[in-house]
């Protein structure tokens, strides 16, 4: 660990700290922003963690985030809360494995088309056992959870997805992630599993949305399969990510913070024409900002010019 | 038995004419176009549109409906989509930022649609009365709207296999780059293939429009549909689209009626990946990827 390096965990450590503070401003509005900020920075950032190195667009968010909030909505007052979430993540890491080993096998655009009805799929599945086995469609969620006690989870979890991020990209895998978005074939050729590296990756970045929907599932008292499988969810973290840029462990910040404040902003303002800004928006990070603000800021500190990769795709 | 089937068979023909635009789309413009569902809604409120308001049969509405499709999808490929193409360094790169920005172009449909009509289902009645066919009773704008699914599918047919320009749209989806060698123009085929796509999708939303209740939002599952039968019949595939439909209709059918109605997008995506587990390129696909 060089000095440099060192530096930046210490600012990091701070920043930490110091966001840990929020809920103690004692304003009910801001806490609220400030859980919409994390809850996005974290689905962002677990997203690029994915899809960045290996360009697989998945839009897959909102059927883990669905399911992270229905294990709470289902087991949330029965066990107690840490439980709750180990089950939550195990199952999130269950789905992703056997999503990973189905179609990740796939190229392109299969693995889109799948992730596309994922969620679809499972929230039908939600439904029909609901209907049929349970005889609920929603479910009250009465759990014992502050909105403070959600921020300070969703800020644990932020820390530990860029520790594990870090983590990764100085690992094995890492390396082999990116010689597979580089070239799938020269990585096969190389000696890679390109298989077990892009379901473990794809495990990991889902299990990281499950704990998110989890997290978030007390802020709603009354759940049912329409909330929790927003697909709208899975459109924003997109958006997010690549407005940021995705090839960087810190890109999809970049994009998750100004976009959840602008759509929070845009929904109160104007919620019938808020469909048509976001697609404008969309178009418009597609057109003029194809890697995103992190390719923008390297374009511009780099006097060459001269970039690796392309956007997370 | 016999209802389920034929059920199964209308239902079936429906996806096939649905998916028979993208598949032109994809196959030969190579344009993954995620907005498909929303043009079909679109030409959906258009016939109703032209019905409820002007009393204009869908029928007759095709002539119009149709060409203006096409028109508007071929200034999308020109304006919106010419871009991309020129941006990206290969075919893979293409599909990414296609289907990115018709993602985007998706949410601007969508909410066009709903600032203009609202969230509430539309549908209208044309046609509806039951016939006998083949001993079962059916309503008579489904068969009517099969009868005209066969007739377009023919046409299509014919005309990419027996005509000039269908068998050069054919080379540009086979290799774009030896296609250019014979002398092709490979930009304007792929422009006028990505508006012929439009075209059918627009026929398929003024025909689905006589028997199907739809809303603003409701294209993002005639999108899945389409994606479903092209991936599974072979993309650029016009058998194996008519196949592959055929097949989730009859097997969305047979579920409904037996099992549960609550399960057909279940099966949708168990006969999805089957087949693509068996078979990565699709039925009839080439084995190239």
């Amino acid at each position: 660990m060089n000095a440099r390096t060192a530096g930046i965990a210490v600012l990091a450590l701070a920043a930490f700290v110091l966001l840990g503070f929020v809920p103690r401003l004692g304003n009910a509005y801001y806490l609220a922003l400030a859980i919409s900020l994390l809850q996005y920075t974290v689905l962002a950032t677990a997203w690029g963690m994915f899809s960045g190195p290996t360009r697989y667009v998945s839009l897959a968010t909102t059927a883990f985030f669905g399911v992270g909030a229905y294990t709470v909505a289902v087991l949330g007052e029965i066990l107690p809360w840490p439980l709750v979430l180990l089950i939550a993540a195990a199952l999130g890491a269950i789905v992703a494995a056997i999503v990973g080993l189905s179609t990740l096998r796939l190229s392109g655009v299969y693995f889109v088309i799948f992730t596309f009805g994922l969620t679809e799929l499972i929230r039908q599945l939600v439904v029909w056992f609901e209907v049929n086995k349970s005889r609920v469609l929603g479910r009250y969620v009465f759990v014992d959870i502050t909105q403070a006690d959600i921020y300070w989870q969703l800020l644990a979890l932020t820390a530990a997805v860029f520790l594990l991020g870090w983590l990764i990209a100085r690992s094995r895998l890492g390396f082999a992630l990116r010689v597979i978005g580089e070239d799938e074939t020269v990585a096969k050729h190389c000696g890679i599993n390109t298989t077990f590296a892009k379901v473990a990756l794809f495990t990991i970045s889902a299990t990281v949305m499950t704990l998110v929907g989890a997290i978030m599932a007390p802020r709603w008292t009354y759940i049912e399969p329409s909330i929790a499988f927003n697909s709208m969810i899975s459109f924003q973290v997109l958006i997010m990510a690549l407005l940021g840029g995705a090839h960087r462990l810190w890109g999809p910040v970049l994009g998750a913070v100004p976009l959840t404040l602008l759509f929070e902003l845009l929904s109160a303002r104007f919620p019938n024409t808020f469909t048509i800004i976001l697609g404008c928006i969309f178009l418009l990070i597609v057109y003029l900002l194809p890697r995103g603000v992190a390719g923008l800021f390297e374009k511009l500190t780099a006097p060459g010019g001269k970039t690796t990769g392309r956007v997370a795709a | 038995m016999t209802n389920a089937i034929l059920t199964g068979l209308m239902l079936g023909g429906m996806y096939a004419l649905i998916a028979m635009g993208l598949t032109l789309q994809y196959g030969v413009a190579r344009i993954m176009n995620l907005s498909y569902g929303e043009f079909l809604i679109a030409a959906a409120f258009a016939s109703h549109w032209l019905f409820t308001g002007w009393a204009i049969s869908p029928f007759a509405g095709l002539a119009l409906v149709v060409p203006l499709a096409f028109a508007l999808n071929f200034a999308i490929y020109k304006l919106l989509l010419t871009p991309l193409v020129r941006r990206a360094p290969n075919r893979d790169a293409l599909e990414v930022d296609s289907i990115l920005a018709t993602f985007g172009l998706t949410f601007v449909i969508q909410g066009s649609m709903l600032a203009l009509f609202g969230g509430a289902y539309y549908s209208y009645s044309f046609l509806a009365f039951p016939v006998q066919f083949l001993g079962e009773t059916v309503a008579a704008n489904r068969l009517a709207a099969l009868g005209i699914t066969i007739l377009l599918g023919l046409v299509l047919y014919l005309a990419l296999t027996r005509t000039r320009a269908g068998t050069a749209v054919r080379a540009v989806a086979v290799d774009p780059f030896a296609a250019q060698l014979v002398a092709i123009n490979v930009p304007q085929a792929s422009a006028l293939t990505f508006a012929l796509g439009g075209a059918l999708v627009a026929a398929a939303g003024v025909l689905v429009s006589t028997f199907l209740t739809f809303s603003a939002s409701s294209g993002v599952v005639f999108t899945m549909k389409a994606l479903i039968v092209v991936v599974m019949g072979g993309v650029g595939n016009m058998l194996g689209c008519l196949v592959a439909g055929l097949a989730l209709g009859l097997s969305e059918s047979l579920v409904a009626s037996y099992v549960d109605p609550g399960l057909t997008l279940a099966v949708n995506f168990a006969l999805f990946l089957a087949v693509l587990l068996v078979k990565p390129a699709g039925l009839f696909g080439r084995a190239t990827r």
